[in-house]
């Protein structure tokens, strides 16, 4: 048995939904549209798959269906195997049980697809993360520090939030001595961020053990185990962008405008993986005017365009401006239209001359197919 | 034994293309690359997938190895099948000896025993020479109502340029009588794009007695079409009247990347009913600086530009830093284009450098002898030192050392 299969990856695709608004409404948080091509789960697909793990479950739990479109048989990421790969793992709810209320409880549901992986560790994942990790470095971080518990965590401002945020007291020694949903902190913490990696044969005994005690979710049942010094805490010194509102993920497209945030999240020597379009170059047309922008395949540029993030297949009419702004896949900006500060989600038509404007707080969001 | 399939596709991929010189120095033709993210052989890769054909031969030949990890199984063009798909056919050795491909009918020839387990009753050649979207079941269709032995796809060309073309004449009801190649005085303006449906029985048989032939060029266009007409199989002609572009020379390639431009789109390259398929590394979107200045152009992902672009097509990985102009000129993968360079009617090859300040290229209306001008080309891997000129219509295969002063 190869190192690389010893490692069972887990991705909770709907982690953090609630938080998302509008975005999330008709998909899950791993589906969120991201950085002009990608979806949020490709960063935790990639991260693994650089990792050499090629064993990978995706857990699901409602609106899964533009998911699955994305992840189809994982042939993207190169998991479309014979041994392991990429299995889905949609909500698997008993009778009386009802469907998972956290990922703990997600984890037991899917016990008996973890028990049968070949596999000594269980990487957990969650998909409110942008960043470019190296898993395989944390991987032998857990090898080294004899804890059945190792977590992943990074500086972050917690006052950005609105909640969600685990901190972590971590000691000299490196384990954890404790674990606080939200605390009244502010500032920067050292942050968990949902990526962790458990010894299987551990997980499998609390997952079992915490759901039958009501506990559902991994951070119930981090008190006890950081007691017992059975959890290391590894810091992560890569650039990385959470994401768990609009504001934070406005922001968090827009770092992407500055060249060094991209080579950090994209030039690694670990590509970020996604599906595959086949779509035609970026056409720009006579008078197009672009600038700091980041633009995908299959647009067609006839306006001015400043600090804004184009997905696939976007149209920006002659003498249309967009500034500040994320436009997704297939919107079209016709002719003479305005945009500021505004994120217009797949499918959205904005006609002739109209005018739209958010604000940078508060980005303006258009839903899926609007017409304007 | 693998499934009867109505018809197989042939393509030709084994040609050298030496009139594109140092762009196929290291790689045959159809994987030469196009408009931005493709390779010539995209585009009739896709019209067989687009059209329903699930079995293709791809016969290799000169320098293969690019053009095989570009193929692959064949999956970026949904080839990879259970029953079919996409197969590279190189020549090889057999008990009786082995043998080169020596003709394009001989390539075909030496492949008998591959179409024969499909047993089709149509066999679709094609070449990977050529830029166009087509349908090849309405020329099947034409094929079949026609009751034809062999159809050959025609395009109108202008009947000044006939005579650079294999030109065929027909009657009124597109049946062909005669094949002219390249005459000094056309009869018609239909020129062959190279695209031909045989019934299979009957090209097998021509194949054979082709073979047999000592005195044979193994070549359809010289020896399998004029045998056919001289036997009076039934032939017809299908008119096609869409884009087509033979990419065969560095004009012509140059001449078809430029079309890509225009605001018309002749080729529909944005129709997602007949996609155009490729094998792209996946990167992110590319950026447009500040200081980026970006008009009638072409460009794709992984791209990062700072400098001017105007009417040029750029492919994945291109850097064009803050001061550099991009006029009239295609940038092949991986290429970077340093501050203050001036790139004009030019075509840079993958992963070359051109240094600061460097000038690469002409415009022609600035030349004083036209007959001097041409685009020029800078191959593969190549740096171009800093400030040093490349006159137009050259032809760089080494380093140029950069003038001093420039360093």
């Amino acid at each position: 048995m190869s190192e690389s299969n010893k490692v069972l990856g887990i991705i909770f695709s709907n982690m953090h939904d609630d938080r998302m608004g509008d975005l999330t409404m008709a998909r899950t948080m791993g589906s969120v549209p991201y950085g002009g091509r990608y979806r949020l789960v490709d960063f935790a697909l990639s991260n693994m798959v650089n990792a050499g793990i090629r064993n990978v479950g995706l857990v699901t739990k409602s609106n899964y269906h533009s998911l699955m479109d994305h992840v189809g048989s994982g042939r993207e990421w190169d998991l479309a195997r014979k041994i392991g790969g990429l299995t889905i793992l949609p909500p698997f709810a008993r009778a009386a049980a009802g469907i998972y209320r956290g990922n703990l409880e997600a984890l037991n549901g899917i016990s008996a697809f973890i028990r049968s992986a070949k596999a000594s560790y269980v990487l957990v994942c969650d998909c409110d993360l942008v960043a470019n990790i190296d898993f395989a470095a944390l991987l032998a971080c857990h090898q080294q520090n004899g804890a059945g518990i190792t977590l992943l965590y990074g500086r972050h401002d917690v006052a950005s939030h609105g909640g969600d945020n685990v901190v972590l007291s971590v000691g000299e020694d490196g384990f954890l001595r404790d674990a606080v949903l939200d605390p009244d902190a502010k500032g920067e913490q050292d942050v968990y961020l949902n990526i962790a990696v458990f010894d299987k044969e551990l997980l499998l005994r609390l997952t079992a053990d915490g759901v039958n005690h009501g506990k559902y979710s991994i951070h119930d049942i981090l008190q006890e185990q950081a007691q017992a010094r059975n959890v290391y805490c590894c810091p992560t010194q890569s650039c990385f962008f959470r994401i768990h509102n609009m504001v934070d993920y406005f922001a968090a497209n827009m770092a992407l405008l500055d060249g060094g945030v991209r080579e950090e999240i994209f030039y690694r020597g670990r590509p970020v993986l996604t599906k595959i379009r086949d779509q035609a170059p970026a056409k720009y047309g006579l008078n197009s005017s672009v600038k700091n922008s980041l633009v995908a395949d299959g647009c067609i540029i006839e306006g001015t365009v400043e600090n804004s993030i184009l997905f696939r297949g976007v149209k920006v009419g002659a003498g249309a401006v967009v500034r500040n702004s994320i436009l997704m896949q297939d919107t079209v900006v016709d002719d003479n239209a305005q945009l500021e500060y505004v994120i217009l989600d797949k499918d959205v038509l904005i006609r002739d001359g109209r005018r739209l404007a958010g604000y940078l707080t508060y980005p303006l969001y258009v839903p899926k197919k609007s017409h304007i | 034994m693998a499934t009867k399939k109505k018809w197989v596709a042939m393509l030709l991929a084994g040609g050298q293309g030496s009139r594109l010189y140092t762009l196929t120095k290291r790689l045959a033709k159809p994987a030469v690359p196009f408009g931005g993210k493709y390779r010539i052989i995209d585009f009739p890769l896709s019209n067989c997938v687009n059209s329903g054909i699930d079995t293709v031969g791809v016969l290799t030949q000169y320098q293969p190895l690019v053009l095989n990890e570009y193929l692959g199984n064949g999956r970026p063009w949904d080839l990879d099948r259970l029953d079919g798909g996409l197969f590279t056919l190189p020549p090889y050795q057999k008990s009786s000896g082995s043998d080169w491909y020596t003709g394009t009918a001989n390539a075909i020839y030496q492949n008998i025993n591959f179409i024969e387990r499909y047993d089709p009753e149509h066999v679709l050649i094609l070449s990977g020479d050529h830029i166009y979207k087509m349908d090849y079941t309405k020329m099947l269709a034409h094929h079949e109502k026609m009751g034809a032995d062999c159809t050959i796809a025609v395009i109108e060309v202008p009947m000044e340029e006939a005579s650079r073309f294999g030109i065929m004449n027909t009657k009124p009801d597109t049946q062909i009588y005669e094949f002219e190649e390249k005459p000094k005085e056309p009869k018609s303006n239909l020129a062959s794009m190279g695209v031909y449906i045989f019934r299979w029985d009957k090209l097998r048989q021509y194949l054979i007695d082709d073979e047999a032939d000592p005195n044979s060029s193994n070549d359809f266009g010289k020896n399998i079409i004029p045998a056919m007409l001289r036997n009076h199989e039934r032939m017809y002609a299908y008119s096609f009247d869409g884009y087509w572009k033979d990419v065969g020379t560095i004009e012509s390639l140059w001449e078809a990347n430029m079309d890509l431009l225009a605001p018309s789109d002749p080729l529909s390259l944005y129709d997602p009913d007949w996609k155009i398929y490729s094998r792209n590394p996946c990167q992110p979107p590319h950026y447009m600086a500040d200081t980026a200045h970006v008009e009638n152009s072409l460009i794709t992902e992984g791209s990062r530009v700072a400098g001017e672009v105007d009417f040029s097509v750029l492919f994945a990985g291109v850097t064009v830093e803050e001061g550099a102009v991009v006029r009239d000129s295609i940038i092949m993968p991986g290429s970077v284009v340093r501050s203050g360079a001036l790139v004009q009617y030019a075509i840079v090859a993958e992963n070359s450098v051109i240094g600061e300040n460097a000038k690469v290229g002409e415009r022609p209306e600035l030349m004083e002898d036209k007959s001097q001008w041409g685009v020029a080309v800078v191959g593969n891997g190549i740096t171009v030192g800093a400030g040093a000129v490349v006159p137009p219509k050259a032809m760089i295969e080494s380093d140029i050392q950069g003038v001093e002063g420039n360093e």
